[in-house]
């Protein structure tokens, strides 16, 4: 195969045994890798209905065929497993150097199932497997077990881990690889953490093929004249993601006080300007991951102080999320909780929109001093960060952070004070400040989440995402006429990004879509049949994951949104007096996809997918 | 004076798209483990180093070559120390001199290095943050130590 390695190493931590076999061919064909090919998997080989952190889930890490080739960004690998936050899909995407490694080691993806006796981490040196004791790494910090795993292996190998959180099963614990990169959503740390692996190490000396080199280096060079969009190669390169912070509150949707508002006082404190002073490099690319000319990635350090410390981060969503989202306007203080998160691998956005919501608990007088151990005001970043390194370790009050906000939010009797959709933690952008990603956080597979379905690049960036949707057309980001289409089209042309290997950043600001495309074709030697038939199966992916979710037991009244959102009009800035319109077009939506009133894949649907449920 | 190769360290991402750019071109796969160009990666310090050879203008792997199968030579303007393959036995010598690890054995069972793809380096193609350029090394000085002097003068304005 070319693109594809056409290996999957399969490791049962049970019986301690490896083996290697071959990729299904037509699974990858039909569903691509990354995503895609994860979740197909899954889905065929684990009772849908289990307990996620039982050892009868599994955990499937999956390279795309663009992974470890030189696509530009061309570096991601995705954690595939059931969520044990949210009962759902997980497919949690992260970047760094670990994806492309695990590919030159000659495997397109480890599939991990059920659960050693005690600690091990995997290593992996090419065809050369070995199952090692971790009991040492236990307990242990991811950068520390990093360092120690390439002391004990080979300083090159590249390593992804879990911290002290996903050993603790948190909920929203994450898998952090190459030190500051996170398969960060859906708690798949804690699965990791429940089948007491510890890391997988990988090396790997061997090449990655395309189909037509000539063809495929043109158009590597035709996407790298795309990008050089000034708003993605240098305004992201000068600020990362920080940038967006002003320009989301704005528009009005920066979320603040737990989505309370979308207009934050506080903003220009934690703005782009205001990161780039910690940043290594100043306002300038600080780090790329592999293959990214991009580099969004930020390498900062607080040089003095109580927060005196230094990491990776932070980007747009870890601001929103323990910045405006908690009210804190102190910039170290959400850049430690940040280093926090990376060290103890925890998910910024879950744990900064916990412990948002754990202080409109404490506001409207839901959660008490007693409770808490502690006075838990909007705005106090000590706070902030005490409650992170507690969450951690299930410390005190600590231990319901760790659960999430919905059930947080239940256990002291107010559901409707979590901003998830099915228990996913919604990320910076208020849903009421555009109807079309409103939908697509109640329609996403894995749950509250902006990079499934990222209409809002549409609705208030006037980004066209690669010319498959025309801005302008019908896209006033307040009506909700036409947006079920939108929604419908974007979720499945990102279910082909995320199954890809690309990062969906380098390339959403291209104005076209076949750049994309003949990158995949001429390193696959697929034909997708142009555009078309590059979204149906994008929607074949789509389908795959609704299928999943609805076996695993959620229905179309998981399609939806907290109280607020629907019934609470916004009450400042340019959005004043929105609330999301969901009703007028969930039925709309369903129509388009073929599935029933009651959010079903129709039989014909699934047959005209190729899909046998 | 013939063009070099010029590293700028400040605008490396360490994102390592030369290794890809190498190999692919070298070898026909991407392989970073094959590339004649290795990012050293030391993120903490938000710090990249890609190491590839310089092309000296007295290169002591082709001083210690016993059957003479590495020569320095111009090619299209550029100055570049090559390795014959008809001529190499494998003996790893030159492995051993190279100060900078620039030089190295494969399981083809000859040795490799850059070398600047014939005048035309695709590691510097495909650099888009420019942190990989190809000119003249002499200029590149001139501008480098100008910079410097610069940064001087508003360090004594300052003070």
């Amino acid at each position: 195969m070319n693109a594809w390695v056409g290996k999957i190493l399969r490791v049962n931590l049970t019986k301690g045994a490896a083996s290697v076999e071959d990729l299904n061919e037509e699974f990858a064909r039909d569903y691509i890798g990354g995503r895609g090919l994860g979740v197909k998997y899954l889905y065929e080989e684990i009772d849908h209905k289990v307990d996620p952190l039982s050892p009868g889930n599994k955990l499937i890490l999956v390279t795309g065929p663009m992974t470890g080739t030189g696509a530009l960004a061309g570096g991601r690998y995705t954690a595939v497993t059931k969520s044990p936050l949210t009962g759902a899909i997980a497919n949690s995407n992260s970047g760094g150097y670990f994806g492309a490694e695990l590919k030159y080691a000659g495997y397109d993806m480890i599939i991990l199932e059920g659960k050693a006796k005690t600690p091990v981490y995997l290593w992996i040196e090419n065809d050369s497997i070995e199952i090692r004791n971790a009991k040492h790494l236990w307990g242990m910090e991811t950068q520390q077990t990093t360092k120690t795993i390439l002391s004990e292996t080979d300083a090159e190998a590249k390593v992804a881990c879990i911290g002290p959180a996903g050993e603790n099963l948190l909920k929203i614990a994450c898998i952090i690889n190459d030190n500051g990169r996170a398969a960060g959503r859906s708690g798949v740390g804690a699965v990791m953490g429940s089948k007491n692996l510890k890391a997988v190490a990988v090396r790997g000396t061997q090449g990655v093929t395309v189909a037509d080199p000539e063809g495929f280096r043109a158009a590597v060079l035709d996407a790298i004249k795309e990008f050089h969009d000034p708003y993605m190669s240098e305004v992201l390169g000068q600020y990362g993601t920080s940038d967006v912070v002003e320009f989301s509150n704005e528009v009005g949707l920066l979320p603040t006080r737990n989505y309370q508002t979308g207009v934050f006082e506080g903003a220009s404190k934690i703005g782009g300007a205001v990161i780039a002073k910690y940043n290594l490099r100043g306002a300038t690319k600080t780090k790329g991951c592999f293959g990214c000319p991009l580099a969004c990635g930020r390498v900062t350090r607080i040089a003095d102080g109580e927060f005196k410390g230094e990491g990776e981060g932070p980007e747009y969503e870890t601001l929103g999320a323990f910045g405006s989202a908690c009210g804190v306007d102190n910039p170290e203080a959400v850049i430690t909780a940040n280093y926090i998160c990376n060290r103890m691998g925890m998910d910024t956005i879950s744990t900064g929109v916990t412990i948002a919501c754990a202080m409109e608990l404490f506001e409207k007088g839901f959660l008490t001093e007693k409770d808490v151990g502690r006075e838990l005001a909007f705005g106090d970043g000590h706070a902030v960060v005490e409650l992170v390194e507690k969450a951690a370790r299930r410390e005190g009050f600590g231990n319901e952070i760790a659960e999430g906000s919905y059930r947080l939010a239940t256990k002291y009797g107010h559901p409707e004070f979590s901003m998830s959709a099915k228990k996913l933690e919604f990320p910076s952008y208020d849903p009421r400040g555009g109807q079309g990603f409103a939908l697509a956080y109640a329609t996403s597979n894995r749950g509250g989440c902006h990079i499934r379905n990222e209409v809002h690049c549409v609705e208030f960036f006037g980004i066209s995402l690669m010319g498959i949707v025309k801005t302008g057309d019908n896209l006033d980001r307040f009506t909700t006429n036409g947006k079920p289409a939108v929604a419908k089209k974007i979720q499945d042309f990102y279910s082909m990004i995320d199954s890809s290997g690309i990062c969906n950043f380098i390339i959403i600001g291209s104005p076209d879509a076949n750049v994309f495309i003949n990158l995949m074709e001429k390193g696959t030697g697929l034909d997708f049949g142009g555009l078309d038939g590059f979204l149906k199966t994008g929607e074949r992916i789509f389908n795959i994951e609704r299928l999943f979710n609805l076996k695993a037991g959620l229905t179309a009244k998981d399609d939806t949104l907290p109280k607020r959102m629907l019934t609470e009009p916004m009450p400042d800035g340019p959005g004043k007096g929105q609330v999301v319109r969901l009703k007028e077009m969930l039925p709309e939506y369903y129509k388009l996809r073929g599935w029933t009133a009651k959010g079903v894949p129709s039989s014909k649907k699934l047959a005209e997918l190729g899909i046998s449920a | 004076m013939s063009k070099a190769l010029i590293v700028n360290l400040d605008k490396c991402t360490g994102c390592r798209y030369c290794e890809l750019a190498c190999s692919f071109a070298h070898h026909g796969e991407y392989n970073p483990a094959k590339s004649n160009i290795q990012v050293s990666i030391f993120t903490e310090d938000a710090f990249y180093v890609p190491m590839v050879c310089t092309q000296c203008d007295r290169p002591f792997c082709g001083e210690v070559c016993p059957t003479g199968a590495i020569s320095a030579d111009e090619v299209n303007g550029a100055y570049v120390v090559l390795v014959d393959p008809e001529k190499c036995v494998g003996c790893k010598m030159c492995t051993m001199a190279c100060p900078f690890g620039a030089i190295t054995y494969q399981s083809s069972g000859i040795v490799q290095k850059c070398d600047l793809c014939g005048g035309k380096p695709e590691c510097v193609e495909f650099c888009v943050p420019n942190a990989l350029e190809f000119k003249d090394p002499e200029l590149t000085n001139v501008r480098k130590s100008r910079a410097y002097a610069k940064k001087i003068y508003h360090q004594k304005e300052a003070d």
